[in-house]
């Protein structure tokens, strides 16, 4: 049976916070043991912060949606965002030498190394859209 | 409540800035930010980062480290770091900040780097 835990969070830095916890209740109570807490905890936090900060560029009026669903193959969290959308081949490698002193852009690293499976998609009707899945 | 508190204590020379709490977007780097900055100003450009009480860093707060350790050496300091948790070496690992940071497991021996 597939389980689903939707919210809504305005585009303040406070929603990283929120669907971190949001993410470890529906982690526990879909029985995800602590292994799993930290990746989902981490991924969470980056995807929102990343549709919070350069989706929707702090706009409070535009809404990060987040999903969390319990699937056959495992805990799969979907972050929406409102914003213009990117192409993931834009983004610099942040390990690479000319890259490793910037301050910024570490974000999805941590999110492909954490989760098992990370891909973007562009909506229809505005924004973008990252699904990842922590495998069972 | 704040999410990070750092205190500060001095060995020599050397300022040791023991954080405890969580480095992440928001609150905690910005703390970081502006001890480092406090620090410079003051003119103590030695510092060494106890990072033993810090439960949680995200990609900002690695990002704060990285810009501490560059204003630092843009004023002919050194920027070291004590005792990091398994999750922040994994982390530091991932992004091959290993390499950019001097790293200590005891502060004697840190102490001892500066000289």
């Amino acid at each position: 049976m597939t389980r689903i835990k939707e919210l809504s969070l305005p585009s303040r830095i406070e929603s990283v916070e929120d669907a971190a916890a949001a993410a470890e209740k529906a982690a526990r109570d879909w029985s995800y043991g602590d292994e799993y807490l930290s990746a989902i905890d981490l991924a969470v936090r980056e995807s929102v912060a990343n549709a919070v900060k350069h989706g929707n560029k702090f706009a409070e009026s535009k809404m990060v949606e987040i999903t969390f669903t319990d699937t056959e193959d495992g805990f799969e969290v979907s972050v929406r965002d409102y914003g213009e959308g990117f192409s993931i081949d834009d983004v610099p490698d942040p390990t690479d030498p000319q890259n490793l002193l910037k301050n910024t852009g570490r974000g999805i690293l941590f999110m492909r190394s954490f989760m098992d499976e990370v891909g973007w998609s562009s909506n229809p009707d505005g924004g973008m859209t990252v699904k990842m899945l922590k495998r069972r | 409540m704040a999410d990070i508190n750092i205190s500060e204590r001095q060995a020599g020379d050397v300022t040791i800035l023991d954080l405890n709490g969580k480095v992440t977007i928001g609150e905690g780097s910005v703390a970081l930010r502006n001890a480092i900055r406090r620090l410079l100003g003051e003119g103590k450009n030695k510092i060494l980062l106890n990072l033993a009480g810090v439960g949680y860093i995200d990609s900002s707060g690695i990002g704060e480290l990285v810009s501490s350790f560059t204003a630092v050496n843009k004023e002919g300091g050194t920027l070291k770091l004590l005792k990091l948790t398994q999750k922040i070496q994994d982390l530091l690992a991932i992004t091959k900040l290993l390499t950019v940071f001097d790293v200590y497991d005891e502060e004697a021996d840190a102490l001892k780097s500066f000289s």
